[in-house]
């Protein structure tokens, strides 16, 4: 085992991630990474030192719209899933700033 | 103070594109409206959505860069930069870090006739994020996305300023050049221009640079002057004390003149920016490119040049006009309308300008229509209505924008140039006041200025003073 | 011969030769729903009154002519991470419990416009994270051929309805197999389109690079006119690509004549079990009767797949999970203090432990320091592991090769090792990473009777190939059908 992922990487993956861990889902969260992380390893068998990374598959460029305006008043839809909402907007916990 | 500091600044700044429609839905950028209208699933992150890029923001910031002296980056992408809160509704900001539109750019500031270049790293596009009200009857927040996928540029600069005036310079410099492009009215009290200041002090002659801090919520140039003093001082009082600048963000109260750290546990800056896979790569030919720069307006000092070449105005005028892109808009407009260029300069130089400052406005919300001053000017001139009037009617034209002419017709404000009526109110006033005949009559000739004033008087202001003053003289003179 | 046992277009045709009703249709597949659902469980939620009420629509649409297509009346499922308005949408997932969507998919508008009916909405895994809808929120669906066995994954649900009869099509969506492997353990047949060939708009994405919307079905024919119907090019999603044509079922051709197809030897070592290997070399073989050639051949980077794609896909993942909060749709939890503690109870609590698992290695795949070492790592390999498909494809027209190692395993076999279950996708996952088609078929069973699944991929956009090849190999056998299928008999 190559990978050595500690409690305080778990901590703050979870803080990025915003996950709760109990203790035990820590415990296997870190043997899970600590496996995938090991099996991912085998890339570093690869020279890939002169190859681009490729994020899209086909050379497809410039998908554009046009600045029209194609949308009416979307609030009622916009809120209808909504799990609190209050004059027409969505209700989240105090933000302080 | 022991030793001597220089201030280090770089400035962020967003501004939001004039485009009608967001940076990747249809729905309006217009201001106001109830929370939540302006919206639909790509702009509120509803599962499924997906975002189609809007081809006039790519034109926009292309048209910034260019007149920014950037690189144009004509292979560019966007890339996702992941951070929780509620304004921000995907949870990931659709922005650029790794390849930006733009780079390796300069502007030219002016501060007390020293130039000097500020070199500007990378401009990128990015979406705004929604709104959050507090309410403070239920202690919660509330989420309104209208401003969520409104298209910014954020223009990264370099570590280049050290003082707040040249940050003002600069600001008021790339404020200048976005509004004469009309990507974006820049206005910092509205937040279509924001501001926010890195800043670092440092020994003088010290090579390295200190450590920053970053201030944000700066929504007005007098803002920005109290921050980075208030900052600066901080700082050096800290090293002065012995202790360490943080690297932090901090948010600036103007109405306390302090600023605090803005971060918590929960908030680690680590954005964890990659390729947006559902968004296309942007190539930007060279015809793209040339298009755009062809499009390109009369920025302000070819403006200055001309404006001296064809008007003959004077150097002050030429500035304080050109100093604002709308200013000189409307001083065109009118000039088009026929108007006599000195003339029209002389009522935004005089009128217009006292007006703003009276009412605390700025100028860019100046709102009559050229076609209300062009007529006014034509009616003074074909004398419909004396200057004073004419003062009296702009006050109307620039708060409401009336039409001049319907407003002295409905007032009755037209001059009285009816000599015939005139004489018999002006007889009526000499034989009133003999004491001044008597003293003209002794040679004291301004005595007529009197009876002029007392005729005006009777006529509510209309009367005509040049046919008053002609009238007065022949019957004194014939006395 | 009774409706059900109709495939899809047959059913069409019938039903526009006033043979048969949408209406008996319809309530034929809701019959068999009730009858075998409490078994198979493929569905997440079905609606017997609006499929009804549908379906009388439709007919009436037919009647008049508004419907003229090969699949108009038909009823079918639809998987559950794909939005369909007005009806519950939740990806398996509990933080999805209440999603009703006010938008449908662009492929389900491709498909109302066609006049099917829609049963249900379909089970899978959690996000459709997994090979076994077993991560499901909302129980395990079980495999038709044997009720204590996977069904395959993530579109196990609908692979299963279609095995077992609950509808006539369904579909699916694939990011790493998510179709073709489900279909080969179902005995079923599904296409994974070409990247672009379907739009995703409406598709709650979990790798958003990877994923593609296709058709489960019971034969090629079906798949191929299913797939006619739903690909499209799409303003509203950027990725979807303009086609020159979208007919793909002038490819139902029984002819292979001259076709070459390659065959990877990497594809056939270790781990494959014998009588996979047998079953699809003897498909080979059969092709080769009919005048393909074909032959063997080197395809390198077979074993960088996996680990590339899980870097990729968690990724991505991570992200486009980030956006169930709580805020604005779906589950939020009951108490918490603050904002971050409300996000943090409402992931944890609505997450299940794949989702979790993948979204932790996503986060920190991209994180600070070590985006470079993994993220740019994995698609740095992906442009080379594309490199090997375009090397092939211009010696072939069509490669060979298993599904999945074998066939489907015993239900809670796979969760227990992670590693061991991403290894079942390691003939699927590079399709995905080059963004190719690939087809599956089935082409034998096992002695336990279990069936073999047969993978044809092709190069981009040439879906048309494997669609012949698999049609040809097709006309050599019956379909046959589990035993729940008819009628609702264990």
């Amino acid at each position: 085992m190559a990978n050595h992922i500690d409690d305080a990487t778990i901590e703050y993956v979870g803080i990025l991630a915003k996950l709760e861990l109990s203790g035990e889902e820590k415990e296997q969260a870190k043997k899970d990474m600590e496996s995938m992380l090991d099996y991912v390893d085998k890339l570093n068998e690869l020279d890939t030192s002169s190859v681009e990374p490729m994020s899209h598959v086909f050379p497809v460029k410039n998908v554009f719209r046009e600045d029209v305006v194609t949308n009416g008043d979307g609030s009622e839809d916009t809120l209808k899933n909504a799990p609190e909402a209050q004059d027409n907007a969505f209700v989240v916990p105090k933000t302080i700033i | 103070m022991s030793k001597n500091y220089e201030t280090v600044i770089g400035l962020e700044v967003h501004v939001e594109l004039a485009t009608k429609t967001k940076i990747f839905c249809g729905c309006s950028t217009a201001f106001g409206g109830a929370p939540n209208t302006h919206t639909c699933p790509v702009c509120t992150g509803m599962p499924g959505s997906l975002p189609v890029l809007n081809k006039q923001v790519v034109e926009y910031a292309m048209a910034v860069g260019l007149a920014t002296n950037c690189d144009i980056t004509q292979n560019c992408k966007f890339d996702r930069k992941n951070y929780f809160y509620p304004d921000n509704p995907q949870n990931y900001q659709i922005s650029q870090l790794y390849l930006p539109i733009c780079r390796n750019g300069k502007v030219e500031i002016d501060v007390d006739g020293e130039k000097k270049d500020i070199r500007i790293h990378e401009i990128h596009m990015e979406e705004d994020a929604g709104k959050l009200v507090h309410d403070p009857w239920t202690g919660d927040s509330l989420v309104d996305f209208n401003r969520s996928g409104v298209p910014l540029i954020e223009i990264v600069s370099e570590p280049d300023m050290r003082s707040a005036d040249e940050v003002i310079a600069y600001l008021e410099k790339l404020r200048l050049i976005i509004q004469y492009l009309g990507a974006s009215d820049c206005k910092l009290q509205e937040g279509s221009m924001r501001a926010d200041v890195n800043l670092s002090v440092r020994e003088v002659g010290a090579e390295e640079f200190g450590t920053r801090t970053e201030m944000k919520n700066l929504n007005s140039f007098k803002a920005i002057k109290r921050a980075i003093e208030g900052e600066m001082e901080r700082q050096i009082d800290l090293i002065e004390a012995g202790e360490k600048v943080v690297q932090e963000t901090r948010r600036w109260d103007d109405t306390k003149g302090a600023s605090y750290a803005m971060r918590s546990k929960e908030d680690a800056q680590d954005y964890r920016y990659f390729p947006d896979p559902d968004l296309v790569p942007i190539e930007i030919s060279d015809e793209w490119m040339d298009k755009v720069r062809d499009a390109q307006p009369e920025f302000r000092d070819e403006k200055k040049v001309r404006y001296k070449e064809e008007y003959d105005l004077p150097d002050y005028d030429i500035d304080i006009i050109t100093g604002s892109k709308h200013l000189a808009d409307i001083f065109e407009a009118t000039i088009a309308l026929g108007s006599e260029p000195k003339e029209v300069s002389n009522w935004l130089m005089g009128e217009t300008i006292r007006l703003v400052n009276e009412s605390e406005m700025d100028i860019d919300d100046v709102s009559f229509k050229p076609e209300h001053l062009a007529k006014l000017i034509e009616m003074i001139k074909n004398n419909e209505i004396n200057r004073s009037v004419g003062k009296e009617v702009f006050e109307k034209v620039f708060k409401e924008d009336i039409d001049p002419a319907a407003y002295v017709e409905e007032h009755g404000l037209k001059s009285m140039n009816d000599e015939g009526a005139l004489k018999a109110t002006i007889e009526e006033i000499v034989a009133n006041n003999p004491k001044s005949v008597e003293d003209y009559k002794a040679g004291k000739k301004k005595a007529i200025g009197f009876l002029v004033g007392q005729t005006m008087k009777a006529t509510q202001g209309k009367a005509n003073p040049g046919i008053v003053n002609k009238i007065l003289t022949e019957i004194l003179d014939n006395m | 011969m009774s409706i059900l046992e109709l495939t899809a277009v047959e059913l069409g045709k019938k039903i526009k030769d006033k043979e048969i009703t949408v209406v008996e249709a319809t309530k034929a597949a809701l019959e068999q729903i009730k009858a075998v659902e409490s078994d198979v469980h493929g569905y997440v939620s079905y609606d017997e009154e609006s499929a009804l009420k549908r379906a009388e629509e439709v007919q009436k649409g037919i009647n008049d002519g508004t419907y003229t297509g090969p699949l108009a009346g038909v009823p079918m499922a639809i998987k559950d991470n794909i939005c369909t308005k007005g009806y519950t949408t939740t990806c398996s997932s509990k933080i999805l419990e209440n999603f009703v969507p006010t938008y449908s998919a662009q492929a389900v508008e491709n498909l109302i416009k066609e006049g099917v009916v829609f049963l249900g909405k379909t089970n899978m895994d959690e996000f459709a994270m997994g090979s076994t809808t077993e991560t499901s929120a909302y129980g395990v669906t079980k495999n038709p051929w044997d009720l204590d066995k996977v069904p395959g994954g993530s579109s196990g649900g609908s692979a299963a309805a279609v095995a077992a009869n609950e509808c006539f099509m369904a579909l699916g969506s694939d990011t790493g197999g998510s179709i073709r492997q489900p279909a080969s353990y179902c005995g079923v047949t599904g296409i994974k389109p070409t990247y672009g060939t379907v739009s995703r708009y409406g598709l709650i994405a979990y790798g958003s690079s990877l994923d593609q919307i296709g058709p489960l079905a019971k034969d090629v024919t079906d798949c191929a006119t299913l797939l006619e119907a739903i690909a499209s090019h799409d303003e509203k999603d950027s990725t979807s690509v303009r086609l020159e044509s979208y007919d793909f079922t002038s490819a139902l051709k029984d002819d292979v004549k001259g076709m070459k197809i390659g065959i990877p030897k990497d594809y056939f070592g270790e781990g494959l079990d014998e009588e996979v290997k047998e079953a699809v070399l003897a498909a080979a073989k059969t092709l080769e009767e009919k005048g393909a050639i074909v032959e063997e051949f080197d395809l390198g980077l077979v074993e960088y797949a996996i680990p590339a794609y899980y870097v990729i896909a968690a990724a991505e993942a991570s992200s486009n999970l980030s956006r169930f909060d709580g805020v604005k749709y779906g589950y939020r939890a009951k108490d918490y203090e603050g904002l971050h503690n409300m996000y943090k109870k409402t992931r944890s609590e609505g997450f299940g432990a794949e989702v979790k698992r993948r979204i932790m290695l996503g986060s920190f795949v991209l994180s600070s320091g070590y985006y470079d070492a993994y993220y740019l790592k994995a698609l740095r390999t992906k442009a080379l592991i594309k490199k090997e498909f375009d090397k092939a494809f211009e010696k072939y027209d069509v490669i060979l090769g298993p599904v999945a190692p074998t066939t489907a395993p015993k239900l809670g076999d796979s969760l227990s090792d992670p590693i061991k279950m991403y290894l079942g996708d390691i003939y699927t996952i590079s399709v995905n990473l080059a963004g190719l088609p690939g087809i599956s078929l089935p082409c034998g069973k096992d002695k336990n009777g279990m069936p073999i699944g047969l993978q044809l991929i092709g190069d981009c956009f040439n879906e048309k190939k494997i669609i012949q090849a698999a049609y040809t190999f097709e006309q050599t056998r019956a379909y046959e059908a589990p035993a729940i299928a008819k009628g609702g008999a264990k």
